[in-house]
């Protein structure tokens, strides 16, 4: 036997991110590597970190509001929508039947939104650069509803506790059914370049498999859980803002892999679609706004609200003291918390099987850190 | 001079008159108004009737102060030591198999300053119950870490926020703010402005970060 010598030492720490591209933001994992194999991981988060819980304690109820839309600024209009019933379940208000409508079909269109970015940045990060033009193609077409009705793309502000600030603006229907029109053929299209792909297949099945055991101990949610076949989604297990009133399905896969998740998440940007279509058809006549006073000051007690954010379960627990300002909000991350299985999914896999992993994880680093 | 002074000192009390007169009004509306709301600063909680609060009160019995509800959103408070065995009933015995949340808050004027807060769900049931302890600063509440393993990273968020330690942890460190800071942000002793100055000017090389 050969004494050994310094090649002979097999394991490799090695430091992926902050500043990577298929880290989608400022995460930095380290790895400890055997070879090519992952023998575990490591995630440093926190560079985005902008204290938004401490902020909310020094800003009133109202003024905390579009501070929310820059934690998951893919999904801003989601984020708004937990904050607004949070504090409106505190207040013991509802909005009315119109403003829901408009608040579904805006959420809706930025689940889409949210779906596009997730789909093109995943495509692009396992070396598909095409799918990243088409679906940002057609985002831009979701941002400028968004743009025409509030005024901002990203970060939108576009509801207020009790409901809406603006009324649609004249067109609005018009413009979200040639969106309904328009976007179902271009799912198609996009499930044409990938879903049967040989190289798309082959990096994405059995990779990153969670299941649903798995998911439940960490607290997985959204179409993580779902792609490992439990039917839940919180738009019908505790329907919000009407959601009841709209007939769609929840799509389930069973392996619970990261082609599953794929499938999963296409689907439901046609479903999207579909409650979309049902809510624009029957937006209500009446007002936009509930009976919220003027200083927003719920009396003392505490409330936790969550809703279906396109990353999964989004929840707010604010406690009110009584004053005009909140006690103390705290957000619950669907990134933050599914982030977490990172390290179980990817254990024993590939180091190129970590980018497809942190692609379907869907996570945006803004929320992780808050 | 004297003449001077006559009417500037007529003049003066006009506008001091003014104001002094509103002066008093002006403070005077908020003392009574802040005081009749302070009495009744109390949640609203209505007891919580149902078969599993009647469970729980039988199995833990003192450990557990309440069962209430508020909004329809069930809460229990315990005792600190019960969280943990209460988590762990919860999960096996009555299906709440997941883990939403575990945060805290902070209320420094209160013996007892920390709430500590778990929220579980549960899947078969579609029901969500909060469990809630106080605990004093410096206490070290048991890890839920052994029952649900999402509790890894937001304890360690909780004890990054507001240094609360949890006994048993395997990775008791901070997750958001940097390793070395000092302090912890979400107390309410800690102000908006603060900072660890320290830190700041050791690895960031500036003199401030206001």
């Amino acid at each position: 036997m050969p004494d050994p010598t310094f090649l002979d030492s097999t394991e490799l720490v090695l430091n992926m991110g902050p500043q990577h591209p298929s880290t989608h933001g400022v995460l930095r994992v380290i790895l400890k590597l055997d070879g090519e194999r992952i023998l575990g991981t490591d995630c440093v988060i926190g560079y985005l970190h902008r204290g938004v819980e401490k902020i909310a304690e020094n800003r009133t109820y109202a003024q905390f509001n579009p501070y929310v839309d820059r934690m998951d600024y893919v999904a801003s209009v989601s984020n708004g929508l937990g904050y607004c019933l949070a504090v409106e379940k505190l207040l013991n208000v509802e909005a009315p039947p119109r403003a829901q409508a408009v608040r579904v079909i805006l959420t809706e269109l930025n689940r889409i939104a949210s779906h596009l970015v997730w789909l093109g940045t995943h495509a692009l990060d396992i070396g598909a650069i095409t799918p990243v033009f088409y679906c940002f193609r057609e985002r831009e077409e979701a941002l400028n509803i968004f743009e025409k009705y509030c005024g901002a793309r990203l970060t939108t502000h576009a509801f207020r506790i009790g409901g809406l600030q603006y009324e649609t603006y004249d067109g609005f229907e018009q413009d979200v059914k040639a969106f309904c029109d328009m976007f179902p053929p271009k799912v198609d299209e996009y499930e044409e370049l990938l879903t049967g792909n040989r190289i798309w297949v082959g990096r994405l099945t059995n990779v990153g498999v969670l299941t649903a055991d798995e998911c439940k101990e960490y607290g997985v949610t959204g179409p993580l859980l779902r792609a490992a076949g439990v039917k839940w989604d919180l738009r019908k297990a505790q329907p919000y803002s009407g959601y009841d009133k709209y007939d769609f399905e929840i799509p389930t896969r069973q392996n619970g892999d990261t082609y599953d998740r794929y499938i999963v998440r296409m689907q439901e940007m046609r479903q999207a679609v579909r409650i979309i279509r049902q809510a624009v058809e029957s937006i209500p006549e009446g007002p936009i706004m509930g009976k919220v006073p003027k200083v927003i000051k719920p009396p003392v007690g505490e409330a936790y609200v969550s809703i279906e954010a396109p990353k999964g379960e989004l929840g707010y627990y604010v406690v009110s003291d009584g004053s005009t300002q909140p006690y103390r909000v705290r957000v619950r991350p669907p990134s933050f918390v599914n982030l977490q299985a990172l390290d179980r999914m990817v254990r024993g896999a590939l180091v190129a099987d970590i980018c497809a992993v942190i692609g379907t994880l869907d996570i945006v680093l803004g929320e992780v850190d808050r | 001079m004297a003449d001077e002074q006559k009417p500037g000192g007529s003049e003066a009390p006009l506008p001091a008159g003014g104001e002094a007169a509103g002066r008093p009004a002006k403070p005077s509306p908020p003392k009574p108004a802040a005081a009749p709301p302070k009495p009744p600063a109390t949640m609203a909680a209505t007891p919580w009737e149902s078969d599993l609060a009647r469970e729980l009160k039988e199995r833990f019995g003192s450990q557990i102060g309440e069962t209430s509800t508020y909004l329809g959103q069930n809460f229990i408070v315990a005792r600190p030591e019960a969280a943990i065995p209460i988590l762990e009933y919860l999960k096996l015995e009555a299906d709440f198999d997941y883990l939403v949340d575990i945060t805290a808050v902070d209320w420094p004027k209160r013996p007892e300053r920390f709430d500590l807060v778990y929220i579980v769900y549960s899947f078969h049931r579609n029901q969500r119950v909060r469990i809630k302890t106080q605990i004093p600063d410096g206490y070290k509440p048991e890890t839920a870490v052994g029952v649900h393993l999402t509790a890894n990273w937001l304890e360690r968020e909780v004890f990054d926020m507001f240094g609360i330690e949890f006994a048993g942890h395997p990775d008791m460190r901070r997750i958001l703010m940097p390793e070395e800071w000092q302090g912890h942000p979400l107390r309410k002793d800690y102000s908006i402005l603060q900072q660890d100055q320290r830190w700041v000017q050791e690895s960031l090389g500036i003199e401030s970060g206001q």
